[in-house]
């Protein structure tokens, strides 16, 4: 059945979220919803400790496996290696657990401990040979990825005062991003033997919940307990607009703030690479997409509010993710257990 | 351990609510209202002391609030002294006790009325993260405190 959730004129172009199907998924609040790199797989993990795999089977989607014997507690975050062949998840235990997919099936192959409490995120570097975690022990671990399927601790990075709540790393650069519970967004680098932070970006005015790059790189979209949005601009050294940087180093400037559509903490935010759209997930139930105006100066951009679905869940939108291949095909999970697949219309 | 508050101010507890025949009959309409999210938290009990949240003024009817168009529900509490090192452990309670009583569909703000605690801000910055709180609610040995503050004494 397909259920038009929402209408809403924009730009005299009507723009709408349809809503495809909606998936029972978690028996508890379902955390984090996570697209494969081909984009045939969703991966989703939640306060019952289990993880799920859907795929499409015909026109309905259908859960193909469960892996509900890697955590002692709720798992936070799952994340694909980019070959598509590893599923990475961690958990409030205090771990992260690396799936080794073979055929259908997926097997436990390592457990990578250190962190002293609830690791909050997981993310893979584009090349997947690095690893980096984030925890409330407001550390960042990068662990080395070998060909043996090891995986070695490369550094810890203790640059946050407060809970570290996401990671990712830069589409191209050797470059991770993280945001936290001290209200700031990180960069890190390696130089010479560790890695370093050589980039903190200050607006938010709470928690950072979620940070995402563009298909560039060169922007990176923040979301924030502070209820707005923020969009970052790197300045390269020698910038023609006179930005500030310090020796070989981008500067960061925000240099695009929406407040005032979201009346809750947004929980997550993802930059669509295909079609440079943005969508959020918040606290008010409520899934918003934004898009760039045609033409709009990179120094002071304008983003224009395309779909609001209101009631999108019963409950907290804790994840929204545009699938890698299909533009328009958004999927979503919150507090009330459930996955949507949504299809965006222009 | 010694006492953060040895001798609190004590206050008289209110009367049980009168039930009207309306709210007994299934085909009235009933919303929520702040009497009865008040009802829910004045019994819990405090850390510290053999008594109530509503015994010693943590809570007050009139620092709840209730909108049943945005379905959400706010409560301010004051700690007995603006250092107590129970005041997230309250908070915690309160919140608790809302999340497990309430239909899920209500946002829950659990609050330190404005200016009676000298970590305000942080600890409304706590209570606001649900990853948190929710990582605190699989801590063992923090449930079992959380529910004795909840546990029906009389």
């Amino acid at each position: 059945m397909v259920i038009w959730t929402s209408m809403i004129w924009t730009n005299a172009i009507m723009c709408r979220l349809e809503e495809l199907c909606k998936l029972e998924a978690h028996q508890d609040r379902a955390w984090y919803v996570a697209w494969s790199p081909s984009g045939k797989l969703l991966a989703s993990c939640g306060g019952d400790k289990a993880i799920r795999i859907w795929g499409q089977e015909g026109d309905s989607w259908v859960c193909k496996s469960v892996l509900s014997d890697g955590h002692q507690r709720t798992v936070r975050r799952v994340a694909w290696s980019p070959c598509g062949n590893y599923l990475a998840s961690s958990s409030f235990d205090a771990t992260t657990t690396i799936w080794s997919r073979k055929g259908g099936e997926f097997e436990n192959i390592a457990t990578l401990e250190g962190h002293e409490n609830e690791v909050k995120c997981v993310a893979w570097a584009p090349n997947g040979s690095l690893l980096a975690t984030c925890s409330r022990d407001k550390s960042v671990w990068i662990w080395e990825v070998t060909e043996d399927e090891e995986f070695e601790c490369a550094s810890v990075l203790s640059a946050h005062s407060q809970d570290v709540k996401h990671v990712c790393w830069h589409p191209s650069k050797e470059i991770l991003a993280s945001c936290s519970y001290d209200d700031t967004i990180k960069l890190f680098k390696e130089e010479i033997d560790d890695w370093t932070c050589f980039n903190t970006l200050q607006s938010h005015s709470s928690t950072v919940w979620k940070i995402c790059f563009d298909v560039s790189g060169s922007r990176l979209v923040s979301c924030s307990d502070d209820k707005t949005v923020k969009i970052w601009q790197e300045y390269l050294p020698g910038n023609q607009e006179g930005v500030v940087t310090t020796g070989n180093d981008s500067a960061w400037k925000c240099v695009c703030t929406l407040s005032g559509y979201h009346h809750r903490v947004i929980y997550d935010v993802d930059w669509n690479h295909l079609t440079g759209l943005i969508v959020t997930g918040d606290g008010g139930d409520a899934i918003h997409i934004f898009e760039e105006e045609e033409g709009s100066d990179k120094n002071q951009p304008s983003f224009n509010l395309k779909v609001v679905v209101n009631k999108a869940h019963t409950q907290d939108v804790n994840c929204v993710t545009w699938n890698p291949k299909i533009p328009d095909l958004l999927a979503s999970c919150s507090d009330d257990g459930v996955i949507k697949l949504w299809k965006y219309h222009t | 351990m010694s006492l953060d508050n040895a001798n609190p101010v004590i206050f008289e507890a209110t009367q049980a609510r009168d039930v009207s025949p309306e709210e007994l009959d299934d085909d009235v309409v009933d919303p929520f209202d702040c009497r009865e999210i008040f009802d829910l938290i004045r019994l819990i009990n405090d850390p510290e002391h053999p008594l109530t949240l509503e015994e010693l003024n943590v809570v007050e009817g009139s620092k709840i609030q209730v909108n049943n168009d945005a379905e959400s529900v706010s409560v301010e509490f004051t700690p007995t002294i603006p250092h107590c090192s129970m005041a997230t452990l309250i908070g915690l309670s309160i919140r608790v006790k809302l999340l497990r009583s309430l239909p899920p569909r209500f946002k829950v703000d659990v609050f330190i009325s404005p200016g009676t605690h000298v970590s305000e801000e942080a600890v409304n910055k706590q209570l606001a993260d649900k990853e948190r709180v929710a990582a605190a609610l699989e801590n063992s040995h923090l449930i079992d405190v959380v529910n004795q503050c909840l546990a029906t004494r009389r």
